[in-house]
């Protein structure tokens, strides 16, 4: 039944998709089907598979960085007073600082570099994954740390048996939200200094001819594979660490 | 099984203990408490609710650093606390191989898993067990590095009669079986009455002892008759801590 209801309100929405562009019969509002064949021709050129696959590159390995470190830092943000007091004030600012912002600052003091594009993601995306482990971190049951302490659990088992499982649900919900905040932010990064990536290919299609089509192609594909990443990984994995529940 | 001379395994002396809440009065919870346990013996620790025995029982597990005074031999004690405090993620099998150093982990539970009726559940999670089991998983644990010492907080409230019992007298075989000394903490008198070579009376805060009472009488030959009589000859010394 709910899949029946989420078809046909797909459907719905590209059948005003379709009667809104034959109306207006523009360049500007390509219909449904111009979209597609955009995709297919750039899929046949192999230019989709490669934008694709190095914007997913890039959002793979800042999305990694992003989250080791974020928990690592929220955890010690947490659990130690003196650090969330020193570190909360630039983790407010950083969280504060426009995305765009922070880019430009990247490739200005970096220059216009990968690296600079990688340390760009990293940055917009880190406080939040610090902020909400941070949160976890503090709600660990007193009760169970009072056990742990009086079995003299040593630091490894602590560490796996009794923190870890308290702060997945977590950090599933920061690889979730930080997830679907990596890929946007790695758009504009590639737009503003990257030669390749789906960002890239967008302001290309933009400025060249203002090719509506290939821009929502684009969108639409890269759309459809971090959708699919959500549901075939992370929503399991989320499943998985509720398992016990 | 209290026989005179046994060796002291246990040994408490809070000379004082005081809780200081920020912005205000400062409560002295325990002052001049102190006794001993033997080997294979069951002590109750009886008083008031809200009297410092859990503050007593903290400060003998090392979970509370900050009094004045000794403690000893409590590093090997086995605890239930009084929720069971599982770990919900982990299995029933887990949970109890806590309670086993890193190095001894692997080693062969079956016995102990099977006298505390535990053999089915052993791959279930602590929610789908009842509080009375969840409570076994709890005492399971506590046993699993055959402890010198074990030291049960309220381990029986909130149970219904019959899985009280059970409990009881799992604790009491244990005792029965080995050479370990129990350290219960409770408010009630009945069961104390029931499965205590000794009693230590405590009063309201700050908590400090009263009387030290032995209950000479095998536990397999207490009936009801004694177990009453007993109580009246409490509440009559001791109206304050226990009532008829």
């Amino acid at each position: 039944m709910g899949a029946l209801i989420r078809l046909a309100s797909l459907l719905v929405l590209i059948g005003a998709w379709q009667t809104a562009a034959l109306e207006a019969h523009s360049r500007l509002l390509p219909t449904p089907l111009a979209v597609m064949s955009f995709i297919a021709q750039e899929a046949a050129r192999g230019d989709l598979a490669h934008n694709i696959g190095i914007t997913l590159l890039r959002v793979a390995i800042s999305f990694a960085i992003a989250m080791v470190l974020g928990i690592v830092l929220g955890v010690a943000l947490g659990r130690s007073k003196a650090t969330d007091l020193t570190l909360d004030t630039p983790l407010l600012v950083l969280l504060n600082t426009p995305a765009l912002v922070i880019t430009v600052l990247a490739y200005v003091w970096v220059g216009l570099t990968e690296t600079a594009a990688i340390l760009a993601v990293v940055l917009n995306k880190l406080p939040n994954v610090a902020v909400i482990v941070r949160e976890g971190a503090r709600n660990l049951d007193p009760g169970l740390d009072e056990m742990a302490r009086a079995y003299r659990l040593d630091y490894r088992t602590w560490v796996q048996d009794v923190l870890i499982p308290q702060l997945q649900p977590y950090v599933v919900t920061a690889a979730r939200s930080g997830l679907s905040l990596a890929w946007k932010i790695v758009l504009v990064v590639e737009l503003l200094g990257r030669p390749d990536g789906v960002g890239f290919a967008i302001n290309y299609y933009f400025v060249q001819s203002t090719d509506v089509a290939a821009i929502i192609g684009y969108s639409l594909v890269f759309m459809a594979v971090m959708i699919g990443i959500d549901v075939l990984l992370l929503q399991r994995l989320e499943a998985h660490v509720r398992r016990w529940r | 099984m209290s026989a005179a001379g046994a060796e002291s395994v246990l040994h408490v002396a809070i000379d004082s203990k005081w809780y200081r809440p920020r912005g205000g009065e400062p409560v002295e919870a325990v002052r001049d408490l102190a006794f001993s346990i033997r080997a294979g013996e069951i002590v109750c620790l009886i008083g008031p609710s809200g009297a410092g025995k859990t503050t007593t029982l903290r400060i003998l597990l090392g979970l509370d650093t900050a009094f004045e005074g000794r403690v000893a031999g409590a590093e090997q004690a086995g605890i239930v606390f009084q929720e069971p405090r599982l770990l919900p993620w982990r299995s029933v099998e887990h949970n109890v191989r806590l309670g086993l150093p890193r190095e001894r982990r692997g080693r062969d539970l079956d016995g102990l898993f099977g006298r505390l009726g535990l053999m089915a559940w052993r791959g279930s999670y602590p929610k789908a067990l009842s509080l009375g089991m969840q409570r076994r998983v709890a005492l399971a644990r506590a046993l699993a590095d055959a402890p010198r010492v074990l030291v049960l907080d309220e381990p029986f409230v909130s149970l219904d009669d019959t899985a009280a019992a059970e409990l009881r007298s799992l604790v009491v075989d244990t005792v029965d079986q080995t050479d370990m000394s129990v350290l219960m903490v409770t408010h009630n008198v009945a069961e104390a009455i029931e499965i205590a070579d000794r009693l230590l009376l405590v009063s309201r805060r700050p908590a400090s002892l009263i009387a030290d009472v032995p209950l000479a009488r095998p536990r397999r030959t207490r009936d009801r008759a004694w177990a009453e009589a007993t109580r009246s000859a409490l509440a009559a010394d001791y109206p304050d801590i226990i009532a008829l």
